[in-house]
């Protein structure tokens, strides 16, 4: 029983959390529910902090739910970036449309979080699948979380169809998979022990992976992605773009080191082609947006591709080169967020044509956007040129290096539509630029700490060195 | 008289793509729903097939199946309340009306 609560420590934190908020929002008087942005960041920040005590390894009930090193050390990651998220959101939540239901927001949430969790930790394909549902469910209502703005309905009802659709194709995966493995076989151990490349087993993988895939967002199952991250609020645009992305990579990479080892040489074509996909398309549909969450959500497909460049070659090298780069994407993606959401909250404008003359007007808000963009397109002293550097060296170590050259590529066209947002903040110039804006200090905290991210999380090797001693490889 | 096992699979299949084709071509959104279904009870019905006729000593797949029905009733509830806020916004809940966002 101690036991137990020591493996299951952060989902019972998230747990007692949501039922705690709900209780609360219920509950206490108006006087203390104006104060719910506060509580529920304390609460969090407190269970984060606890996340990081030492904490033991191994299975409950019965290998269901697994813990490792590496499990632990992903799920603090995405709780950090949960934090980031409602930090940058409380503006947008003490809007008078949203206030009324903020608590809503957090636990909602919090819930997805909790799903997202036992999506990492499962050990079986059922606490797979109800992690994974978990995880998608309260996404849907947050995504059409304004009720009455016509955008933000039509993301929610293209995003619940498609995320019932993808489910529905990896269950059909999962059920074939019991079929061809025998009894027994739903457990990851059991199941990676009798895989043997049948003709029915790959079949079960090909519907398999195009659910995840969907998740994702990978090339040719990305449709959704932009239309929904466009009419989703903007802070629940940055919690899917980076946290809700970032789970699923998570446990894909989990799950392909874990439990498609046998399949690995199958598993990597699939996965090749995926990869040049997913960052050609991205990347050229990205310079051709206006709307700046348009623009980020065709950039995030592209860092996908790239995410997936250091998984394909199966080595503890390229896990930990893996959760080292979403790392850093998670801190310069939200960041970006952040400089978004502040201007959209206090001017109403989302598009890059809009962001004209803001040098002049908010000099220090497009400076840190311009570093965050650095970033993310991969230059120098930026932790975002280490990311790419250890993805491609992750890549390159095991032979792919045509792949390594394509991705190589991209990386330069993927720095002409950064640029071209800083070529409009910085050198276009505008009759009516976005007006001085005044940040308020939650933001600001959010921005600094994404700040300090980019900037020394490539410079400050200890981390790579701390995420690299948890991994394993096949 | 005994149905062999492949009989089944065969209905599971065609359910499947059936639920898969109706969701690409239909354009009302209930429509859309009730092909999500049909590829949800495809799968139940594989687990169910496969749990009796190879593995009738443990009920793991059956188990698997009554998650997927009490999932798919949530996820059901979800859509449809969308579903609904669609049809105030636009009064219509066909796929082709809500196209603000293209490209």
């Amino acid at each position: 029983m101690n036991d137990l609560v020591q493996l299951m420590r952060p989902e019972m934190l998230l747990l007692a959390q949501v039922v705690f908020l709900l209780l609360f929002d219920l509950f206490a008087p108006d006087r203390a529910r104006r104060h719910t942005d506060a509580v529920a960041c304390a609460l969090f920040l407190a269970s984060i902090a606890v996340g990081f005590l030492p904490s033991t390894t191994g299975e409950a009930f019965g290998g269901m739910f697994t813990v490792t090193a590496m499990t632990q050390v992903v799920k603090n990651v995405l709780s950090i970036g949960l934090l980031l998220v409602f930090l940058q959101s409380r503006v947008w939540l003490s809007d008078e449309r949203t206030s009324f239901k903020k608590a809503e927001f957090y636990i909602l949430t919090l819930s997805t979080l909790l799903g997202m969790n036992l999506m990492i930790s499962a050990g079986h394909f059922l606490l797979f699948y109800l992690g994974l549902e978990l995880a998608s469910l309260p996404l849907t209502t947050l995504v059409a979380y304004n009720k009455y703005s016509d955008e933000s309905i039509e993301a929610g009802a293209k995003f619940v169809l498609i995320a019932a659709f993808s489910s529905g194709m990896m269950l059909f995966g999962i059920s074939l998979f019991y079929g061809a493995a025998g009894a027994d076989g739903l457990y990851f151990d059991v199941l990676s022990s009798r895989l043997a490349a049948t003709p029915l087993q790959l079949l079960a993988l090909v519907f398999f992976l195009s659910g995840v895939a969907f998740k994702i967002s990978l090339v040719p199952f990305h449709l959704w992605t932009a239309d929904v991250y466009q009419g989703a609020p903007t802070s629940v645009t940055a919690f899917l773009s980076v946290v809700s992305k970032g789970a699923a990579v998570f446990a894909l990479m989990f799950l392909s080191f874990r439990l498609f080892a046998p399949l690995f040489e199958y598993w990597q074509y699939v996965v090749w082609a995926l990869v040049v996909l997913t960052i050609t398309i991205g990347n050229l549909f990205a310079m051709r947006q206006d709307n700046m969450k348009r623009f980020l959500a065709f950039s995030s497909i592209s860092q996908a591709g790239y995410i997936l460049l250091g998984m394909i070659a199966g080595t503890p090298l390229a896990m930990s080169s893996v959760v080292y780069y979403l790392l850093v994407y998670l801190v310069s993606n939200l960041g970006i967020f952040a400089v978004v959401s502040i201007l959209e909250n206090n001017s109403g404008k989302v598009h890059i044509s809009d962001y004209r003359g803001l040098y002049r007007t908010n000099p220090y808000l497009s400076v840190v956007l311009m570093l965050f963009l650095f970033s993310l397109g991969g230059i120098p002293p930026f932790a975002g040129f280490f990311s790419k550097f250890f993805v491609f060296m992750a890549a390159a170590d095991q032979g792919f290096y045509v792949l390594d050259f394509i991705a190589l590529i991209n990386t330069v066209i993927s720095l002409y539509y950064y640029l071209l947002v800083v070529k409009a903040m910085f050198i276009a110039d505008s009759e009516n630029p976005i007006p001085t804006l005044h940040t308020d200090s939650w933001s600001r905290l959010c921005l600094t700490l994404c700040l300090v991210g980019t900037l020394f999380f490539g410079v400050f090797s200890g981390i790579y060195a701390f995420l690299s001693s948890g991994a394993w490889g096949l | 008289m005994d149905i062999p096992m492949s009989f089944y699979l065969l209905v599971s299949f065609v359910m499947f793509f059936a639920g898969v084709f109706g969701f690409i071509t239909r354009k009302n959104m209930i429509a859309m729903l009730m092909s999500l279904e049909l590829i949800l009870n495809s799968v139940n019905i594989n687990f169910v097939v496969f749990n009796r006729f190879l593995f009738p000593e443990q009920m793991e797949g059956m188990f698997f199946t009554l998650f997927i029905i009490g999932v798919a009733a949530a996820e059901t509830a979800v859509a449809i309340a969308i579903i609904i806020n669609v049809f105030r916004s636009v009064n219509n809940i066909s796929a082709d009306d809500i196209q603000k966002m293209k490209y």
